[in-house]
């Protein structure tokens, strides 16, 4: 297992270094110039030439792209060409952000996708089937931004409510910070309950089917016991598979959300670099959030084996 | 053939999404004769003005007919799903056969090239592209067909793998059939299935997407009539002109729902293990 866990690590290095690669020279190839997009049409050739040294934007791309690279091997990130700010730092302080909006939205997903995914497996083809299936799949269909503005106008209209501006920590003011952050993680975990709610289901399905679960009932063992004690725990797997791919999905997804609750996320820091051209965050928050994703892929698959015993990794 | 068909009609929830879908296909074909005036035709003496007879689903900020703009809008949703799609599906399948047929050495650095882009999440991966072409329509779609690449290339490779090794390829194969030939006649049409599942999910996920892109400000651009545009420009006056975000905001999720419900339903029929 901990040869698997070491070998699943080590093949995480080829995968980064591909994404730092993509990323460095997929920037490097857009058309214009860096500098006088940073600094606007005003600025004077020597604050550009100036920018440009700075940065090493004058030296050849690949002296550039390891000159990035050793320092990202020793965390260091450089420093954002608009504000000269460290980009580590940075980043990690607005990844708390994203991390608790990821992790609430995870939560509430579950709350609410597991239980009702259960019932609907149980109680297939029935009216309750039926409604659940189509809950989720409206989940799944209502884009996130859709979900957050409309949230937003049937509160303000129905309510006067208005959500809360500015993000306050959560060690700082734990009740304002969820108050921050519930309307947030609701938009972002419904699309993520219905995904959920859905594999849930078909995975009960499949589990309710087999002959263990039937051999089981016939020894006489209570219904809610077949149902938790073993359906659910080996219909976990494939649920667990879409949890996975989900928490990489809400990384993303809090781009949008971020933006429009105006919370200073990752995602929010990513597209205000993007607009403002500035290449070391760009670079160093792509890295970054990929890296997040694939270690919780590598987190998935070592719980799978925790949950089923059957899974041995060599 | 015909039985398929007979099931899908059967299968009253992908008959909706089907219908659904038609729907949408038909108002965007026929845009200019169901929409009462063109998508950028401003009514500067009727702005923000409720849904009426003369305006269905109202107005928006230069007095633009909400109707129109919709109907105009399945225009882009669909131009964009369809060749975003195409880039990807068409990509991936190139690949995804190269790579699951020949194996070896171009299997593993195309796979190792995908576990790369399949180290983004999507919308992070669009976002970058789009920055660097530059947002408009055209960079949309080609960043969209380029995030999705990745699935089908993978969906497509491990469909090759199990078909390689019926014994009708085998056959193929000792009989000198060349590689080319028994890749295109024998093993794509035997891939179809979940290929064909996988675009219809796809084409949901690429309205999806460039709703998101256009809203962020960085996929189609005004006064171009995306349904993300309108969702974004209407955020500022929704709460006194609420028509503004209702109507876009509905008509992409009951896109995306029927593109979903169809999706699922295709599933259903061309897998084997739920036939039975």
């Amino acid at each position: 297992m901990y040869a698997y866990i070491i070998r699943r690590l080590l093949m995480l290095v080829p995968v980064l270094f591909g994404v730092s690669v993509v990323i460095f020279f997929t920037l490097r190839i857009i058309p214009g110039d860096v500098a006088q997009t940073i600094l606007g049409t005003d600025a004077t050739k020597e604050s550009l030439a100036q920018l440009r040294k700075d940065f090493g934007l004058d030296r050849p791309v690949i002296e550039q792209y390891i000159t990035w690279m050793s320092g990202v091997l020793m965390g260091d990130f450089g420093e954002s060409m608009t504000t000269g700010r460290e980009v580590l730092p940075d980043i990690l302080n607005r990844f708390k952000i994203t991390f608790e909006l990821t992790i609430l939205s995870a939560i509430l997903s579950w709350i609410i996708a597991i239980p009702l995914g259960v019932i609907a497996g149980i109680k297939r083809n029935t009216k309750t089937d039926f409604t659940v299936r189509i809950v989720s799949l409206l989940g799944v269909s209502i884009p996130n931004f859709a979900l957050a503005t409309v949230l937003i106008l049937i509160l303000a209209l129905t309510f006067s409510y208005s959500p809360p501006v500015g993000y306050v920590g959560f060690f700082e003011d734990p009740i304002r910070n969820l108050q921050i952050m519930l309307l947030p993680s609701i938009v972002l975990g419904t699309a993520m309950a219905g995904a959920v709610m859905r594999m849930t289901r078909s995975s009960i399905l499949e589990i309710l089917r087999q002959d263990f679960i039937r051999t089981i009932r016939a020894k006489g063992a209570k219904e809610r016991l077949v149902i938790f004690n073993h359906a659910l725990r080996n219909a976990m797997i494939p649920i667990l598979t879409i949890i996975g791919m989900q928490i990489g999905v809400l990384l993303g997804g809090t781009v949008i959300i971020e933006q429009i609750f105006s919370l200073p996320g990752l995602g929010q820091l990513v597209l205000t670099s993007i607009n403002q051209r500035d290449f070391t965050v760009i670079q160093g928050a792509i890295l970054f959030i990929a890296f997040v994703f694939v270690l919780v892929n590598l987190l998935v698959d070592i719980l799978y084996s925790y949950l089923d015993p059957r899974i041995t990794y060599k | 053939m015909k039985v398929f068909v007979q099931r899908l009609i059967d299968d009253k929830v992908g008959l909706f999404g089907l219908i659904g879908i038609l729907l949408v296909v038909l108002l965007a074909l026929l845009a200019p004769l169901i929409a009462p005036y063109k998508p950028d035709t401003m009514f500067t003496e009727h702005v923000l003005e409720g849904p009426s007879s003369q305006f269905l689903f109202g107005t928006d900020e230069f007095g633009r007919d909400i109707f129109s703009r919709i109907i105009y809008g399945a225009q882009v949703s669909l131009q964009v799903g369809l060749i975003a799609v195409g880039i990807g599906a068409i990509g991936g399948l190139i690949l995804g056969l190269i790579s699951g047929y020949f194996q070896g050495k171009v299997d593993q650095v195309i796979m190792r090239v995908m576990d790369v882009f399949f180290a983004f999440p999507d919308i992070l991966l669009a976002l970058t592209i789009i920055a660097v072409l530059g947002p408009n329509l055209t960079n949309t779609m080609i960043a969209i067909g380029i995030v999705f690449m990745p699935v089908f290339t993978r969906l497509v490779r491990s469909a090759v793998m199990t078909v390689k090794e019926n014994e009708y390829i085998t056959n193929a194969q000792a009989i000198g059939v060349r590689p080319s030939l028994i890749i295109v006649r024998h093993i794509t049409p035997n891939i179809m299935a979940p290929f064909i599942v996988q675009i219809t999910l796809a084409l949901s996920g690429a309205i999806l997407t460039e709703a998101a892109l256009s809203f962020l400000g960085l996929g189609v651009q005004p006064p171009n009539p995306s349904w993300g545009v309108m969702l974004n420009d209407a955020r500022t006056y929704m709460e006194f002109a609420p028509w503004t975000i209702l109507f876009p905001a509905v008509a992409i999720v009951m896109t995306i729902f029927c593109f979903n419900l169809l999706g699922d339903s295709l599933r259903d029929l061309l897998d084997p293990k739920l036939k039975q």
